[in-house]
């Protein structure tokens, strides 16, 4: 589930307030938005590839919150990892073309006779 | 989680509450109120804002974007409104999809291997308009903006990554002129005095106000249900559509299609990425395998059967550094959670779970009636996960490629279908009186004034389909059981919604859905009386070949099923070459009242 906004990321574009498809986040005049709805987040990841500050944190645990630490999020660099994948972001270039999914039926299944 | 500060709560201007949906107006004095750190906004009734255009789609994933799209390009005027965000609402958005798009070299086979995997009630004819219509279209998506992987120079256009695939859909919509109204959850549809859909009505819940468009037509293209369990991206899907089709008139099909469960590791209960676990070794408890393969393939009911005996683990030490390759490119979303949470999934042991999927990547849901995706219901047109995919894929799982062919392929000819109804009505369409179809969770008959608690609601039909000894194995005593709990339900939210807010009412409406949807999916179970691809019945172990209808679905207090006869003949390979039509599937010979509920 959503477990942070970063103070010392966010730029206030609120574009995570805008995108959440579950609506967990309330703007705030002048300061970073607030999580006001962490019940309804349903851990898909998404508000991460659209922060264009890497200022979101969404936990892996799905049904229970944990207690996340700002700076050791920041010094492990995991806040961005999402949308680096993708290659979105001022700089990078996207990475769709770097699809093989297709490629996945040509490969061998394991115990198959 | 981040604290709401004093600054925002002194900031909060006051606000005139109404009911904005019940019967009766109630007017409290306090109207902002705090609970914990969280502001709560009453509603705004003096703003409701009022809109109207030729179509209206509702929905926020693909099916509802090729609606937007295709009915744009007919030359109406169209808005589109989501619950969410168009862009990143669904099942499609939040991961990555192969896409039923073979080369037509190869559309023969492709065509053979879905028509098997539907068990005699796949439709030929619909598999081949998919594919085609699939494959015309995604040069399109190209010429959007989207960037296909490349092989020998030539774009292989066989999968898409999600969050990519709809943000360039997005811009396309918003450079054809379509109005996208996000974060505006459609909860009920507006009837014209013939019986046609004259528009929709819902909440805007950031703005607090609720809001009516008047249309000349509709396409319904919000998801399938997957009942809030967290499946990935699918708590937007939520069976909003098959309620408010009802309500309208209309019917569903294949709702016993309903049953589908997807693996997810126990930590990360949400992804429901299936393709990495192609390489896994599963083991119990003491660490010992559990097997379970045929030749290659699992057995589809060897999970659930190992997950009601106790822990599993999966370990995915199969993995060739070659799989892994691709795997970690293509199914990154996969191994974000274990990145996150500091582990090796190759040589670590997970304990797994499965999420119930119910009709997204099953296919139940609103029941087709022509080409062009029409309903029952005159005006009101189905795409998507939100319409039954029984012609694609019988009782089968849709999951992943060919849901993701049907959504582009429906959303085009539900928007093209409802450009040209909106077309035929001319242009006093927006004066037509209406009505509102909704009733269930929005408005109360009831004389007493008890309301119903949303979540206690949600919680009691997730505690009948989610388990998998309910749902998966099921039997005639246990859906008999379950229905009567549900029915139980299905009368707790005949009291009234709470509507303080925008999200009691949004949630009010979504209780009564679900409870609705679980009805629908448990009574179509309970009269077909086989086992038939994902319909599993432990009474009725076997298939019985003679059992080749649809079962069609529908009404609210009373319920009902009957079957619709498939009359065309069994297809089989050598009697067919490719470019050949088949029968069309709506000719069916005889329809059968079966069964109606008490």
């Amino acid at each position: 589930m959503i477990e942070l906004v970063s103070s010392k990321r966010c730029i206030t574009c609120n574009i995570c307030v805008q995108i959440c498809p579950t609506n967990v986040f309330d703007a705030v005049l002048d300061q970073p938005p607030v999580i006001a709805r962490q019940e309804d987040c349903q851990t898909c990841f998404i508000c991460e590839a659209y922060c264009p500050a890497d200022a979101l944190y969404v936990a892996p645990e799905s049904h229970t919150t944990v207690v996340v630490d700002e700076d050791e999020l920041i010094d492990r660099d995991i806040m961005g990892e999402y949308r680096c994948t993708l290659g979105w972001g001022y700089g990078r270039k996207n990475n769709s073309e770097l699809d093989t999914a297709h490629k996945l039926h040509q490969l061998p299944r394991p115990y198959e006779t | 989680m981040i604290l709401l500060s004093d600054h925002v709560i002194n900031n909060i201007s006051f606000l005139v509450s109404h009911s904005i949906f019940s019967l009766s107006l109630i007017i409290s004095s306090g109207n902002i109120k705090t609970s914990g750190n969280i502001k709560i906004v009453s509603i705004k009734h003096e703003t409701e804002l009022q809109l109207a255009t030729d179509v209206l789609v509702i929905g926020g994933g693909p099916a509802a974007a090729w609606a937007a799209w295709a009915a744009a390009a007919q030359g109406v005027s169209v808005i589109a409104v989501d619950k969410g965000f168009l862009g990143t609402s669904g099942a499609a958005a939040a991961s990555g999809n192969g896409i039923m798009a073979p080369a037509p070299e190869d559309w023969n086979t492709a065509l053979w291997q879905r028509y098997r995997a539907g068990q005699t009630l796949a439709s030929l004819r619909w598999i081949e308009r998919v594919i085609e219509k699939t494959w015309l279209s995604l040069p399109m998506v190209e010429s959007w903006g989207y960037r296909f992987p490349k092989e020998n120079g030539e774009s292989v256009r066989r999968s898409y990554y999600g969050p990519e695939y709809m943000r360039v859909l997005r811009k396309t919509l918003l450079q054809v002129g379509v109005q996208i109204l996000d974060q505006s959850p459609a909860l009920e549809l507006l009837l014209a005095d013939d019986g046609s859909v004259a528009g929709a009505r819902g909440v805007q819940r950031q703005q607090h106000r609720a809001y009516t468009v008047r249309a000349g037509a509709v396409v319904l293209a919000n998801g399938g249900c997957a009942f809030l369990s967290k499946a990935l991206g699918c708590n937007t899907n939520t069976g909003d559509g098959l309620l408010m089709a009802v309500e309208a008139g209309g019917e569903l099909s294949s709702m016993e299609a309903s049953s589908h469960y997807a693996i997810s590791t126990a930590f990360n209960a949400t992804v429901t990425r299936g393709v990495p676990f192609g390489w896994a070794t599963y083991t119990d408890e003491a660490g010992n395998d559990l097997g379970g393969y045929i030749n290659g393939r699992r057995d589809p009911s060897f999970l659930p059967n190992a997950l009601l005996k106790g822990p599993v683990y999966a370990q995915l030490d199969r993995a060739t550094p070659e799989v892994k390759a691709v795997i970690e490119k293509s199914h990154f979303i996969a191994f974000l959670p274990y990145k996150k949470a500091g582990i090796d999934p190759y040589t670590q042991r997970v304990p797994v779970t499965m999420l119930l999927e119910g009709t997204v990547r099953g296919t139940g849901g609103i029941r087709i009636v022509d080409e062009h995706c029409a309903t029952k219901v005159p005006g009101l047109y189905a795409a998507g996960d939100a319409a039954s995919r029984e012609f694609l894929a019988g009782l089968s799982s849709g999951g992943g490629g060919p849901n993701s062919a049907w959504a582009i392929s429906t959303g085009q000819w539900a928007g093209e279908g409802a450009a040209a109804f909106a077309k035929s009505l001319g242009v006093h369409a927006h004066e037509r009186a209406v009505r509102q179809a909704g009733q269930t969770g929005l408005r109360s008959l009831s004389p007493t004034s008890t309301s119903f608690d949303s979540d206690a609601i949600v919680r009691g039909v997730q505690a009948e389909i989610f388990p998998l000894e309910k749902n998966y194995f099921r039997s005639e005593q246990k859906l008999v059981d379950s229905l009567a709990k549900l029915d139980a339900l299905w009368q707790q939210v005949q009291g009234h919604p709470k509507q303080d807010t925008v999200r009691d009412v949004e949630h009010s409406r979504r209780a009564a859905a679900l409870t609705a949807v679980a009805r629908w999916a448990y009574f179509s179970a309970l009269h077909r009386r086989e086992t038939r691809s994902e319909h599993i019945r432990v009474d009725y172990p076997e298939t019985d070949p003679n059992q080749r209808y649809y079962l069609a679905t529908g009404g609210l207090d009373q319920l009902w099923v009957r079957r619709d006869w498939l009359s065309e003949a069994i297809a089989s390979p050598p009697q067919r070459s490719a470019g050949e039509g088949s029968g069309c599937c709506f000719e069916q010979a005889q329809t059968e009242l079966v069964g109606a509920s008490t």
